[in-house]
């Protein structure tokens, strides 16, 4: 083997070729985003989700017939190009009624998700931050509230206050905020004490920053995948209550009371069950994918 | 142990407490009084009932005397059915949502866990993505829109099975089927993870590397390990499969206390409700209770620690 | 000596999102009945990999053997069938890990994790293997074992999980022991008695012995020879006293270095080896110890270098035993140490590729 002699000299050390990582680095919500894309059955869910969305809003508009008004020559109609997805027993056409209701539906969850949410994160926020006796007190109440069996509450309030949309969101949220009231305290609990918290207030950043630029990131992941669950379950509660008995009063329109409706019929008006329950099932889907897609792409263990 | 067991029960007494107290309070909030809604009684009558019933003393008494009876397990009258206590209608209707239960209990955990384990198994591999989109599939249906499909299809349709009433075993299996739906969903999830996060352990490779076969890795070590989440979702199972019981009941017109309860719902039937509430929140704190300590029993870390997962 | 196992050109690669990792790239070494190896190095230098690779442990996918025989008793192993592992995993080679908290089942009494290497391999009955299973916790020192092999592993000190693993791995009196960071998860004074157990079990039972390390200081307690590994390569291999008083690799003066020593002067400084081991995704081209190599040549960064021989059991490979390579002196605290061995061949030999 020959090798010419000058490449026999010391040389020393070449850091900078060593440090050059051959990965480009991301943002933590660009990796995340990035991640998430490569879930199909999430991309999916993201897809459905907008066109249930694009439904609810322009559905209703896309017929000439209201949702409320009745035809009582056209009942139990079955679906057809002049009615879509047929007519109920009041000659109502079921499918601006099933847009309609998806708007009552989705308003509900995200309702229900938005009012967990702000008094999850004060609470769950605060028993976290200040910790010891305040935090024990707080979530002492919290769990007892949580043994509380959720729907039988519910239920009881709905007969107590009475059937309507405002009670119904009430009843959902009462003891619905526990859940993000324990996943926020978890995060702020384990962040605050997290080194490289601790690393920031040592080099002297004040609480502010630490709470913009550490913890409210670090914990949006959880919180967001956690509102993301509560929608389906509060659609499923509004449309349960409704299949009691206990939803929305007509002509108002919900996936459940449409359900609760079509229910002594589907013997021989299926189409009247079939549109708006295959709807609730649908919008549970899409949330819970899009929700299992966001954990997962959230999920630092799963990084590679 | 006993410090454990005895930290849970107080717990569940205050939580017991909290609803009965609150069902007291809620149905006296009620809107009307329970004898106005149908006819309007003659004054003296009303005043008769009220007396009949103790409600023309004041609430504390009545309180204390609503406490008393339920302590001696008596959940009260009803008030629209004058002949029928709410003991009655648990004794009637309760053995039929019982069994249901067990069956449907029996269905989501056997399933749920087989799919699970097999998923986690299988991991990555087409085994589990079927597995897995069955199991979103199964918690995006929720329980009475299985029933309806269940019931529409198999029972109107092709005929399969009966479509309603309680004579026989055939007539459980679509209830059953319809309230195992979700749970067993739920538990395919849990036990894919979890079975996941403990074939990711150390012991695992231990084991590997004494020699055992994948099979005896699998039932040894890794499977009970895996089990102890699905242990502690037993309590949330028993609600889901206990609330999913008023409206099954309803769609194929069983003759359980569900169905017994939604009728009461419908009719306003104040005294019912309420005692209803309050022994369904005892069978599910109870049922929480028991998981609790069947869990410590199996994993054995927690009885020195008192608490879950000691160390 | 009779040669119980032989590693040659042992390559193993992990498909990963990121591309294929070359965790191992063409690792050769060979151990004798009785003898103790000590691998070294620093945490991603494909240690850990080697010596799982033997046991066949690593899961595949996403990892493969790419090339290389692994004979043991002189019966390649790369091909056999999971089916035939079984029956060589634990009996004939077994394995202890690196954290005791978690390599037991916390679910199952120490005493049946033993016994289940006994009925598996010993065909023993269940009453033979408690009885068996409680000699063996005696064994490996744990005081009244009658009521330890009841108890659960958290019921067990840190150090004495330690123990009870050795108790597992040695149940069937396997010929190779992989011990893969036994001590690094225990307190120093526990893992001294650690070390001093697994010694004294070696001479009772005859074992060969593979000794994982990142630590240059336990090395010198436990084994008859060395081999440093960094980016997936043995870069130097040979006696204990080869490797602490005549190192030959720049990799391995800087471990030395960076080794804290009661024989160091007070004021001698605890150097660092400067900059982090590369992405094995994309090896770099060359010598990959090069560019953290203050002593690297120009030609470190363009040809890989061969494997020179200065003794019949001293391997290096750097291009610094290259006879036109300048003289260079390792570092003052490593300088310290060198002696002159007799056993050294007048110059280095250039081992031939494909010996």
């Amino acid at each position: 083997m020959e090798i010419s002699k000058d490449k026999f000299k010391v040389v020393g050390t070449q850091l900078e070729d060593a440090e050059k990582i051959s990965k480009p680095s991301l943002s933590f919500w660009k990796d995340v985003f990035v991640r998430f894309r490569k879930n199909k059955l999430a991309l999916f869910g993201l897809v459905l989700l907008a066109i249930l969305i694009f439904m609810a809003i322009f559905g209703p508009m896309m017929t000439e017939y209201d949702y409320k008004q009745n035809d009582l020559a056209n009942k139990n109609q079955a679906p057809s190009s002049e009615h879509w997805f047929g007519t109920d027993d009041l000659g109502r056409d079921v499918f601006t009624r099933t847009w309609e209701g998806a708007r009552i539906s989705i308003f509900i969850g995200v309702a229900a998700a938005l009012i967990d949410l702000c008094i999850g994160v004060i609470w769950g926020g605060i028993a976290g931050y200040k910790g010891g006796r305040t935090d024990e007190f707080m979530m002492r109440f919290a769990d007892i509230l949580y043994g509380i069996p959720y729907l039988l509450l519910v239920i009881l309030l709905m007969v107590v206050l009475g059937q309507g949309l405002g009670t119904m969101i009430l009843a959902m949220t009462i003891t619905g905020w526990i859940n993000m009231s324990r996943i926020v305290r978890g995060q702020v609990l384990s962040l605050k004490n997290q080194e490289y918290v601790l690393a920031a207030k040592t080099l002297g950043a004040n609480t502010t920053r630490i709470m913009g630029k550490h913890l409210i990131p670090n914990a949006m992941g959880p919180i967001l995948v956690t509102m993301t669950l509560t929608v389906p379950s509060a659609i499923f509660t509004e449309a349960f209550l409704s299949f009691l008995g206990l939803g929305l009063t007509p002509p108002l329109a919900s996936w459940g009371t449409m359900a609760n409706d079509g229910l002594p019929a589907l013997r021989y008006y299926p189409w009247r069950l079939f549109f708006p329950a295959i709807f609730i099932c649908l919008t549970i889907f899409a949330f819970n994918v899009v929700g299992d897609g966001l954990r997962d792409a959230l999920d630092p263990r799963l990084r590679k | 142990m006993a410090k454990y067991i005895g930290k849970r029960l107080l717990y569940m007494l205050i939580s017991l407490w909290l609803i009965v107290t609150a069902t007291f309070f809620f149905m006296r909030m009620a809107p009307g009084n329970p004898f106005t809604s149908e006819k309007q009684l003659p004054p003296e009558i009303e005043a008769n009932l009220n007396a009949h019933y103790g409600l023309d003393q004041p609430w504390y008494v009545q309180y204390g005397e609503y406490l008393l009876r339920i302590l001696k397990w008596d959940f009260g009258p009803s008030f629209k059915y004058k002949s029928q206590t709410v003991n009655d209608l648990i004794s009637e209707g309760f053995p039929v949502s019982f069994l249901l239960g067990l069956e449907a209990i029996f269905l989501a955990v056997a399933i749920g866990v087989l799919l699970g384990i097999i998923a986690a198994l299988k991991h990555n591999k087409w085994q589990d993505y079927t597995a897995m989109i069955v199991a979103v599939l199964g918690i995006s249906v929720p329980s009475f829109i299985m029933a309806s499909f269940l019931q529409y299809f198999l029972a109107i349709k092709w005929g399969i099975f009966p479509v309603a009433r309680w004579e026989g075993f055939m007539y459980t299996v679509l209830p059953a089927l319809a309230l195992a739906s979700t749970p067993m969903a739920f538990i395919a999830r849990l036990t894919r993870s979890s079975m996941l996060e403990v074939l990711a352990n150390d012991y695992i490779k231990t084991a590997k590397s004494k020699g055992l076969s994948s099979g005896a890795i699998t039932v040894k070590h890794a499977i009970r390990n895996a089990m102890l989440p699905v242990v502690t979702y037993m309590g949330p199972l028993t609600a889901s499969i206990l609330t999913g019981s008023f409206v099954i009941e309803r769609i194929f017109g069983l003759p359980g206390l569900g169905a017994h309860f939604v009728t009461s719902i419908s009719n306003r039937d104040y005294t019912v409700i309420m005692g209803v509430t309050v022994f369904y929140s005892i069978l599910l704190l109870v049922s929480i209770l028991l998981v609790d300590i069947a869990y410590g029993i199996i994993d054995p870390r927690i009885k020195l620690a008192g608490g879950k997962k000691g160390e | 000596m009779e040669k119980i196992l032989e590693v040659k050109d042992l390559k193993v690669s992990f498909q990963t999102y990121g591309g294929q990792v070359q965790a191992v790239r063409g690792v050769s070494f060979d151990l004798h009945k009785g003898e103790t190896l000590a691998i070294v190095g620093e945490s991603g230098s494909g240690k850990s990999v080697t010596s799982q690779t033997i046991m066949k442990l690593i899961p595949m996918p996403p990892g493969q053997i790419t090339g290389g025989q692994i004979l043991f008793n002189g019966d390649d192993i790369v091909p056999k069938s999971e089916k035939e592992m079984e029956n060589i995993r634990g009996k004939e080679i077994s394995m202890i890990f690196q954290d005791p908290m978690t390599s037991l089942n916390p679910t199952m009494r120490v005493g049946t994790q033993i016994m289940e290497v006994l009925i598996k391999h010993q065909n023993m009955s269940k009453q033979e293997a408690k009885k068996r299973a409680t000699e063996l916790l005696r064994l490996v020192g744990i005081p009244m074992p009658e009521k330890r092999v009841v108890q659960y592993p958290h019921e067990f000190s840190g150090g004495m999980r330690q123990r009870a693993m050795i108790a597992i791995a040695l149940a069937a009196s396997p010929k190779l022991l992989i011990a893969d960071e036994p001590t690094t998860a225990l307190d120093v004074t526990i893992q001294a008695q650690i070390l001093d157990l697994m010694k004294e079990l070696q001479n009772k039972m005859d074992t060969s012995i593979i000794f994982i390390t990142h630590d240059l200081g336990v090395v010198a307690n436990v084994a008859d020879r060395v081999a440093v590994m960094y980016a997936g390569q043995i870069v130097e291999m040979g006696t204990v006293d080869e490797i602490f008083y005549d190192p030959r690799h720049p990799y391995t003066w800087g471990l030395l270095a960076s080794m804290p020593s009661l024989e160091n002067d007070n004021d001698a400084e605890l150097a660092a080896i400067p900059g982090t081991p590369p992405d094995l995704t994309n090896p770099p081209k060359g010598d990959a110890f090069a560019a953290r190599n203050q002593y690297a040549l120009a030609i470190d960064f363009e040809e890989e270098p061969p494997m020179f021989q200065i003794s019949e059991t001293h391997f290096a490979k750097t291009w610094l035993l290259h006879p036109d390579a300048p003289q260079v002196n390792p570092p003052e605290s490593v300088m310290k140490r060198i002696r002159k061995l007799s056993s050294n061949f007048e110059k280095p030999v250039l081992v031939k590729e494909g010996k």
